[in-house]
């Protein structure tokens, strides 16, 4: 069992999260934050490993990771 | 369930300046990690430059000086003389570093300051507009090279990593990305060593991190990415270039 928060006043939506993602379980979302971005969110939280992989390559720590 | 992955303590707890997908915030963090790991936060003072790097003192939760420009390396020589205990490290862009401080930086690495330089490698002024600086690569367009970089009149993109390796002085120099979760990883490992140099006094230590400028480059953030791992990687091979004490 794994599960990732995404910080969505945090995030930038440049996507990187959605390339590092060992399961492509990321994308992003349609809404816009109050930056003025697309946060990214996750497709199926069950699916999820933890790797953690998204939240090491975002550059605006906008994600945290529990395993 | 518990969290795997925390910010490091060495960084506040703010959102950044930094374009969407530009590096600078990630190599923010691996420096924080790496200061956590030696847990020299309260003694680290930073030495930040002119660029968008400007704001390290707002990011980072340690003590930190502003450099003039390009002269980041010669106020870390004296910042680290007159506290010897302290760790000092700079933190530079490519205009800063290659150009207006090339003088600077090639004195301290061939002194063998007890310093770790970070020297972020985007192949442009990024604050300023994207000028050309002296890693833009040969063809590159930007701003002051309209048509490309001419290596004929510009020259050919100085690899810093490289050209200090060779001065006796420098104990340790590299050059990692941080363009996907493999190199990542590499570059989280050779900060570690290059702070390990100062901890163990034993020298000058060099990064030299490529990354990624978007709003300059003229690209969505997955592009730019993307030519960190293809184009820029191509020319800045990533690598070790020198390890003296082999740590
Ligand atoms: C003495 C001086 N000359 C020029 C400038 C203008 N200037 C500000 S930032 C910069 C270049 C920054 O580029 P780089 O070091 O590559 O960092 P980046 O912004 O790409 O991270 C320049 C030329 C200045 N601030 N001071
Ligand atoms: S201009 Fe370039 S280097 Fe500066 S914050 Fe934006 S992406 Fe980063």
């Amino acid at each position: 069992m794994a599960r990732i928060e995404i910080e969505e006043a945090r995030c930038k939506g440049c996507g990187l999260c959605t390339i590092a993602c060992s399961r492509q379980l990321l994308v992003l979302s349609e809404r816009i934050n109050y930056q003025g971005y697309t946060p990214a969110q996750i497709t199926d939280q069950e699916k999820c490993t933890g790797c953690a992989l998204c939240a090491e390559i975002c550059p605006d720590l906008a994600i945290v990771v529990f395993r | 369930m518990q969290q795997v992955f925390k910010r490091p303590v060495s960084l506040k707890d703010v959102q950044t300046h930094f374009c969407p997908g530009c590096h600078h915030g990630t190599i923010h963090r691996l420096v924080a990690e790496a200061l956590d790991e030696y847990g020299v936060q309260q003694r680290t003072i930073g030495v930040a430059s002119v660029g968008c790097s400007v704001f390290l003192y707002g990011y980072f939760d340690i003590d930190v000086v502003e450099a003039p420009h390009g002269r980041a390396a010669a106020v870390a020589t004296g910042v680290k003389r007159a506290r010897p205990d302290s760790f000092v490290f700079t933190y530079q862009g490519d205009g800063d570093l290659a150009a207006i401080g090339t003088a600077e930086i090639i004195h301290a690495a061939n002194r063998g300051e007890d310093i770790c330089v970070i020297f972020v490698n985007n192949t442009t002024y990024g604050m300023t507009g994207g000028q050309m600086a002296p890693t833009t690569l040969v063809g590159q367009k930007t701003s002051t090279s309209p048509y490309g970089r001419n290596q004929s009149k510009d020259g050919a993109p100085i690899r810093m990593a490289e050209l200090l390796a060779q001065l006796k002085g420098v104990a340790f120099s590299a050059r990692v990305a941080v363009n996907s979760p493999k190199n990542l990883m590499d570059a989280k490992k050779q900060i570690k060593k290059a702070f390990r140099y100062q901890v163990e006094g034993k020298g000058f230590s060099f990064i030299e991190a490529l990354s990624a400028c978007p709003t300059n480059w003229g690209m969505n953030p997955l592009q730019a990415n993307e030519r960190v791992g293809s184009e820029m990687t191509d020319y800045f091979k990533l690598g070790v270039f020198k390890n003296v004490e082999n740590l």
